[in-house]
């Protein structure tokens, strides 16, 4: 009776978007949990960070009781959660500020990079792909496989490092390592933290084009590694659909190869290809470490290997709840693009 | 003038060890009858079908002296060219509308499409062709069919959609390629009134390839028994009974019967037939 009753008063969108939210709120606890008790379990002490490894005991607990730290790991846990739900995610020890700001600060730098580098991949990658998948065997194909092979087998840090030295020091095709220019630095009022599109806001193009120059670099080497891993994957989707039988059937119906590539064999596998874009655009989300080292991009990347290497947990707590919003809200969105695209999903 | 003529035949895929050839040489000639082409798994009658479509995908090699389809000489076809006889003039029915549908195109789309590739119409005459062919095989409710994904539909209904993109255009020939052997058995009755239908409405010539010989002998006018790449009889179907080839003769043995009084189904000897 009750549930009938709950059944009605609910419409099924609401029911929908409870869901939705529960299911957020839930694996955003389950992130916090697990990067809270790891935080707390590896051997670094924040007192030690926080106090120098000089100081007197009395000082040193006295820090201790100050940080909370004396007060049992579930209440810490608690309190830390009521911090995040405030926005406060706590002090970093090593640049003094609140790591809310430091992140509203350096993720945009990784945000920019990888959505360039993410772009580059998808409109390079997805068409390469198809193209192997319908040409299969043919010079092509073999150049795409070696692309793709590359893209697993070079490693991240060298292909920047030659980058540099040929396109910066010696083509001087792309400005250097760094987001812009040191005298270009600042200008440019702060709107949503991503230079290219604040540049544009201001009107400030001589910012934009060197903002551009510095990015395009570090983007591409991303954009590589993405491409080289969608191309690989759109083309073997491409080549188990063009292997189905309602290919023939479109064959038999007097349908052009091109409108069957595109029509019948990619349409299909637009699903399939959402998911692996996201889970690429994610992992240049965090893991462009290698990247942004070799062009000292001042990103979450190289804010979190600092954090990390100086024993700052708040930045590195902090950095890594950031990274792991971003992988659930990309695989929300994945999940509600598949829900609109395949008609069996609905 | 036959509708369609084929003088040997062949068909052949390069292997490790060489050219295997799938069909050996097969001849024979279509008026506008009802052809019916029998045969195990793998004797070749498929890929007679889709040689004659142009569908034999690389590196295969179709050969034949002869392939003349009303006056049309197939073996000097170009794809472009096959590509526009394809659904207008020649047409197939696949086996079974689980995968040979589109899954992510709506069912008057992909009806649709046969039409948007020969000859321009505006998209309202398209979708009114659509829905009178849907009426034409039978589907009562033309309109939401229409709208609907092949995975909503069922298996019959699939095939009767199959039956409708194919035969949108009139094709003068329509080989039907084990069209009733996914399908339940309840359902295969009617799909075969669909195809009878249309044969006679719009006169096309008809090649049923299956590997059911009673309903073979019961719907088509004329049977090719194809066995290991090679026609090995020809006949008129009621006169299927008088087939003289060992291989037909073993194949009508062992079908089993209702009034079944014997111990045993004898099953095929092979070994005698071995030098075929």
């Amino acid at each position: 009776m009750t549930q009938k009753g709950s059944g009605r008063l609910l419409p099924a969108w609401a029911k929908t978007a409870i869901g939705f939210v529960l299911s957020l709120a839930l694996t955003g606890l389950g992130l916090l949990a697990i990067t809270f008790f790891i935080g707390r379990v590896v051997p670094i002490d924040p007192v030690l960070a926080v106090v120098g490894d000089r100081a007197p005991p009395a000082v040193y607990e006295a820090a201790k009781e100050r940080m909370g730290l004396n007060d049992p790991l579930i209440l810490q846990f608690v309190h830390y959660v009521a911090g995040i739900l405030r926005g406060d995610f706590g002090l970093s020890v090593s640049t003094q500020r609140p790591v809310m700001e430091d992140i509203a600060r350096y993720f945009p730098a990784t945000l920019e990079m990888a959505t360039l580098g993410i772009l580059i991949g998808v409109v390079i990658g997805v068409p390469l792909g198809a193209l192997a998948a319908a040409r299969q065997g043919s010079i092509i194909d073999q150049v795409i496989r070696v692309i793709g092979l590359a893209g697993y087998a070079i490693p991240a840090f060298w292909l920047g490092l030659v980058g540099l030295v040929l396109f910066y020091a010696q083509l001087k095709w792309v400005a250097g390592p760094g987001r812009i220019d040191i005298f270009l630095d600042g200008m440019v009022p702060p709107v949503t933290g991503l230079l290219l599109v604040d540049s544009l806001i201001a009107g400030d193009f001589e910012s934009f084009t060197n903002a551009f120059s510095h990015i395009i670099l570090p983007a591409t080497i991303l954009g590589f590694f993405s491409l080289a891993y969608i191309a690989r994957m759109t083309r073997s989707f491409m080549l188990d659909q063009l292997g189905q039988e309602f290919i023939i059937t479109a064959r038999v119906k007097g349908v052009p190869a091109r409108v069957i590539i595109w029509r019948h064999a990619f349409r299909p596998i637009r699903v399939q290809l959402i998911t692996v874009i996201g889970l690429s655009y994610a992992a240049l989300l965090e893991g462009s470490v290698m990247v942004e080292t070799v062009f000292s991009w001042p990103g979450i990347g190289n804010y979190l290997t600092t954090a990390l290497l100086n024993a700052d947990m708040n930045a590195v707590l902090g950095g890594t709840l950031v990274i792991g919003a971003v992988f659930i809200a990309i695989n929300k969105i994945s999940d509600a693009l598949y829900r609109i695209l395949d008609p069996r999903a609905r | 003038m036959a509708l369609l003529e084929v003088e040997n035949l062949k068909v052949r895929f390069p292997s490790e060890s060489g050219m295997v050839e799938v069909v050996k040489g097969v001849s024979f000639s279509l008026g506008q009858e009802r052809l019916g082409i029998v045969g195990e798994s793998g004797s070749g009658k498929s890929m007679t079908g889709r040689a004659l479509l142009g569908l034999i995908p690389k590196p295969g090699v179709v050969t034949a002296d002869r392939m003349q389809f009303d006056g049309i000489d197939l073996t000097r076809l170009n794809e472009r060219a096959f590509r526009r006889l394809r659904g207008a003039r020649l047409s197939m029915i696949l086996q079974d509308p689980k995968f040979s549908l589109n899954p992510v195109m709506t069912i008057g789309e992909q009806i649709g499409e046969a039409l948007a590739f020969h000859g321009r119409m505006s998209a309202r005459e398209q979708k009114q062709r659509v829905l009178k062919m849907l009426e034409a095989v039978r589907i009562t409710d033309p309109e939401r069919v229409y709208r609907l994904y092949p995975h909503e539909v069922s298996g019959g209904m699939g095939q009767r959609v199959m039956i409708a993109m194919m035969a949108v255009l009139e094709p003068d020939l329509m080989i039907a390629d084990e069209p009733t052997s996914a399908l339940d058995v309840s359902v295969r009755g009617q799909v075969l009134e669909i195809l009878d239908d249309l044969v006679q409405r719009t006169g096309m010539g008809l090649i049923m390839i299956s590997h059911d010989l009673n309903m073979v002998a019961r719907w088509c006018d004329r049977i090719l028994v194809m066995f290991n790449g090679r026609v090995v009889e020809t006949c008129a179907a009621g006169k299927l009974g008088e087939a003289t080839h060992p291989y037909t003769r073993g194949l009508l043995a062992s079908l089993p019967r209702l009034d079944e009084t014997r111990q045993t189904l004898p099953v095929l000897d092979r070994q005698s037939l071995g030098g075929l």
